[in-house]
């Protein structure tokens, strides 16, 4: 058994994770800041991914990263680079996919964040880096962890805007999820069983982290 | 020296604070939402006021017509907060550490294990926040200050999360405190028996105005006898 479509999907899910975690935290932290309606109506544009059909934001991708499209056209140009149809292609969809989830939970945690912290740690002279994060985030830290698990466990099963930016060319952009829906149309019921199997497990076992991760909340004094 | 003559407009009024404090003990007595507290974070930096002028000895924090603004980092100011705002994810030592993170090595570990001494939290040093008393959570908040070299203190409420009795109790610790100290102490308070022991000059705060800074002992006399009146 050709187990590429794993190694693949593993990388993917595990960059975009890291991707998504900077940006998620960053946005949930600057868009607090923020006035009013700006806060509203940006909170909307990084919530639409989660709600729009996986199609949608692959077609849109397309839109802008497409070889004949303005930054695709500009990246083939000038460097002779493809931004569709390789293995990394599936990181811009899935970190699309997924970065609401870890936007909503950060933020989410940060709401719950006490200020006077913050507050303390400037009046004892300390940088607002190290504030961030060495009280900010270790405070927030189970709302993090959670929204990175959760982010992981998605992009592991991205499919639709996947395989509109990726394709399935097997031993090269394969993921999982690709794969099944390969193997299915294939007829090739003995191998999709397979994967689908190992999908399950990998899902099951994310679920029981993030449930382990939620119990031992003590309660703050 | 501290000087603040300040305006910030507010939800519910504007806060208007201008008093002066000269190597004493000053409280800001009234009542709940009067503006103490803003107060005390318009001169920390942590709230900008609108207009006015905040000055430390020989160093303006705050002019608005000059522009002038220090970061609360530059403000040397020591801030007890109501609920002591301790970092929950470090120990007593790591707490009080983190005020002096720009000491050389050698030094800081030496003003620790003073602080530690000094503070009465020997055996403490490694616990974490969540497991301390709040006479004990006080104290940490107390030498953490202290560990930053701060030039004046700001007090926000500071028995307001004690029971009584030890709060009492604790009265003439945090007297020897800022009696050592030595520099400008304003403390936030709406109990008159805290001001009277603790502060020399009071100015009352109503509605976010300040009023002419008294005499604490005079001042006690008089809202002791306008209760007397009223019952």
């Amino acid at each position: 058994m050709d187990l590429y479509p794993l190694y693949n999907s593993l990388r993917i899910a595990a960059i975009a994770a890291i991707i998504v975690f900077l940006l998620g935290i960053a946005a949930a932290y600057y868009i607090a800041k923020l006035p009013r309606v700006l806060k509203g109506i940006l909170d909307v544009i990084f919530t639409l991914p989660l709600v729009l059909p996986p199609t949608v934001v692959g077609y849109l991708l397309l839109l802008v990263l497409g070889p004949k499209r303005p930054v695709g056209e500009f990246f083939l140009e000038n460097w002779d680079i493809r931004l569709t149809m390789q293995w990394w292609s599936a990181i811009f969809a899935v970190s699309v996919i997924v970065f609401p989830l870890m936007y909503r939970t950060a933020r989410g945690a940060f709401e719950r964040f006490d200020e006077n912290l913050a507050d303390a740690g400037r009046t004892l002279g300390l940088s607002n880096t190290y504030i961030f994060w060495r009280i900010r985030i270790p405070y927030c830290k189970q709302g993090i962890i959670a929204g990175v698990v959760l982010s992981f466990a998605r992009a592991l099963g991205e499919y639709g805007a996947t395989s509109m930016i990726a394709g399935y060319t097997p031993g090269k952009t394969a993921t999982v999820s690709t794969a099944v829906y390969q193997l299915w149309r294939t007829g090739n019921d003995e191998l999709a069983i397979k994967w689908v199997l190992i999908n399950i497990a990998i899902s099951a076992v994310v679920l029981l982290i993030i449930n382990l991760l939620e119990k031992p909340q003590r309660r703050r004094s | 020296m501290l000087y603040v003559d300040i305006e910030k407009r507010l939800d519910r009024f504007t806060l208007k604070a201008r008093f002066r404090c000269d190597h004493n003990t000053l409280a800001l007595f009234g009542a709940s939402g009067a503006g103490k507290s803003m107060t005390l974070k318009c001169i920390s930096g942590i709230e900008k006021p609108d207009r006015g002028v905040i000055q430390l000895n020989d160093r303006v924090l705050f002019d608005s017509e000059k522009r002038i603004d220090l970061p609360p980092q530059k403000r040397r100011v020591g801030y007890l907060f109501q609920e002591y705002a301790l970092f929950p994810n470090m120990t007593v030592s790591g707490n009080i550490a983190a005020g002096m993170r720009k000491l050389p090595k050698a030094e800081r570990e030496q003003k620790l294990r003073e602080l530690i001494e000094r503070f009465k939290l020997s055996g403490l040093e490694n616990r974490r926040p969540d497991s301390l008393s709040g006479g004990e959570k006080q104290r940490v908040a107390l030498a953490r200050i202290f560990a930053s070299s701060p030039e004046v203190l700001l007090l926000d409420e500071p028995f307001s999360s004690l029971d009584t009795l030890l709060k009492y109790q604790l009265i003439p610790y945090i007297r020897d405190i800022i009696g050592d100290f030595g520099g400008e102490t304003i403390m936030v308070s709406h109990d008159i028996d805290e001001v009277r022991q603790l502060c020399a000059e009071v100015s009352p705060i109503t509605d976010g105005v300040t009023q002419e800074t008294v005499d604490s002992g005079i001042y006690y006399q008089q809202i002791k006898k306008q209760y007397e009146d009223l019952k």
